[in-house]
């Protein structure tokens, strides 16, 4: 087993997801509050990295956050190394191509809330944040789990973005989803077996949790 | 006083009335679909207008022309509906205090009692809201709305899930309060006898347009004659 790939994975799953939630609670708020026209391509742009191959993705990104663009070149300013090819990289990659696992579960989570409930908040002085942190958070924490659960394990398995904007650098950019390319490419099946099944393992004991955190609670009758 | 001149439209619904209501409790009858409920939206701020002016105690509260538009919790003004709409996840107390945050811990609670007495829900106090009929969370919500002290409070047939003498009776307790802390009041209703009963000024409004203004007695003179012949024919 490649404990390093592993603890790598882990640690870019929980950055990934920290920095989703923080990004998709106010933008997916916006969603469903907001009433500007342009919200609409929002939340396409918002939905893009679900039907966007994700080589195509870490192409994109792999050429913005390189030397060639102005971008790259002033990330690589600011931090002292350039972006592809590092695990900040990775983080930014899995940001935008988990985005949408975060965006979605949380605008049906805050659509469902009564709108009623909305107006009685605003009409008690609440403005948007406070409805957000007070009323939408915890009446869709279902949804928060999801949109936290859904984003890590889509990270975990993560490959075409990775091994577009990572490469192959153990240590930095290695994660199981690579470590199980390489094993298969050396015909080593024995190892890609347990990895994969690690990755299976993670998969399905988060969706275990998901789905047991929402069946509905049955009353007990003798 | 409160001043408006509204203009909206809802879908195939037109909305247009004007009308400055000086005396503190005033109804606003008329049959389902008539609007009622679609201008208290518009006055509490919930909605918008394509052309509205509204104006209360001289301060102008929306006016589509010149952009001037407060929002719904700086108005002062409280609005209970037919829905209680307590928040699901917070004690009655907790309901309560969520539009108190200016106040410090004692001022607030101060204010919850007060309000829950008001409308005889003191034993409701730690109650959390699923455990309450719907008529106690009809009264928590008339509460919930009196603790912030409103200075206009709009009342969309909020005594619907309570039965006719309860309704009576808060309000009974409610209506020297009000007239004790100048808060000025605008009931919705469909039922004439409400209306009669709080002996108020009524605005009858009907598919959209004010059709008549006045002392209950003389705007629902008909409405009475036809309650009247109602209970004649019981």
């Amino acid at each position: 087993m490649d404990w390093q790939a592993l603890f790598l994975t882990l640690r870019l799953a929980t950055v990934t997801t920290a920095i989703l939630l923080a990004l998709a609670i106010p933008l997916a708020a916006l969603l469903v509050l907001g009433q500007a026209r342009w919200l609409a391509a929002l939340e396409a742009v918002a939905a893009l990295p679900l039907v966007l191959p994700p080589t195509v993705l870490g192409f994109f990104l792999l050429v913005i956050l390189g030397p060639r663009t102005a971008v790259g070149r002033g990330i690589a300013s600011l931090l002292g190394h350039p972006l592809a090819f590092s695990f900040s990289g990775l983080v930014v990659g899995s940001v935008i191509y988990s985005l949408p696992f975060a965006v979605q579960p949380l605008v049906a989570g805050f659509a469902s809330v009564d709108a009623a409930l909305i107006d009685a908040a605003r009409l008690l002085g609440a403005g948007p944040a406070r409805i957000v942190y007070s009323l939408l958070v915890p009446l869709a924490r279902r949804s928060l789990v999801a949109a936290a659960a859904l984003s890590f394990l889509h990270t975990v398995g993560e490959f075409g973005v990775v091994l577009m904007l990572g490469g192959d650098i153990p240590g930095a950019t290695r994660t199981l989803s690579i470590v199980l390319y390489n094993q298969v490419e050396n015909f080593d099946y024995a190892a890609a077996t347990r990895t994969a099944a690690v990755l299976l393992g993670l998969s399905l004991i988060a969706l275990i949790a998901i789905y047991a955190g929402g069946r509905p609670r049955r009353g007990r009758h003798a | 006083m409160l001043e408006f001149a509204i203009k909206a439209s809802r879908g195939n619904f037109h909305l247009q009335v004007e009308c400055s209501f000086a005396s503190p409790w005033t109804v606003f009858f008329g049959h389902s679909g008539a609007g009622k409920s679609t201008l208290l939206r518009l006055l509490a701020g919930l909605d918008s207008a394509s052309d509205a002016w509204i104006s209360f105690d001289g301060e102008v509260l929306s006016d589509v022309r010149s952009g001037i538009w407060r929002k719904p919790g700086s108005r002062h003004t409280a609005l209970v509906t037919q829905s209680a709409a307590l928040f699901p996840h917070l004690s009655v107390a907790a309901n309560l205090a969520y539009g108190l945050r200016n106040l410090d811990r004692k001022a607030q609670a101060g204010r919850v009692e007060e309000a829950l007495e008001l409308v005889g829900g003191l034993g409701l106090r730690d109650r959390q809201p699923r455990d309450l009929s719907g008529g106690e969370a009809q009264r928590v919500a008339l509460a919930r709305a009196l603790a912030v002290h409103p200075r206009l409070l709009l009342l969309d047939e909020p005594f619907s899930a309570l039965d006719g003498n309860a309704s009576d009776a808060l309000l009974a307790r409610l209506q020297p309060w009000l007239k004790q802390t100048r808060v000025q009041t605008v009931l919705a209703t469909h039922d004439a006898a409400d209306a009669i009963a709080t002996s108020s000024d009524v605005a009858l409004l009907k598919e959209g347009r004010l059709i008549g203004f006045g002392p209950a007695a003389d705007v629902l003179a008909q409405e009475r004659e036809r309650l009247k012949a109602r209970l004649a024919g019981l």
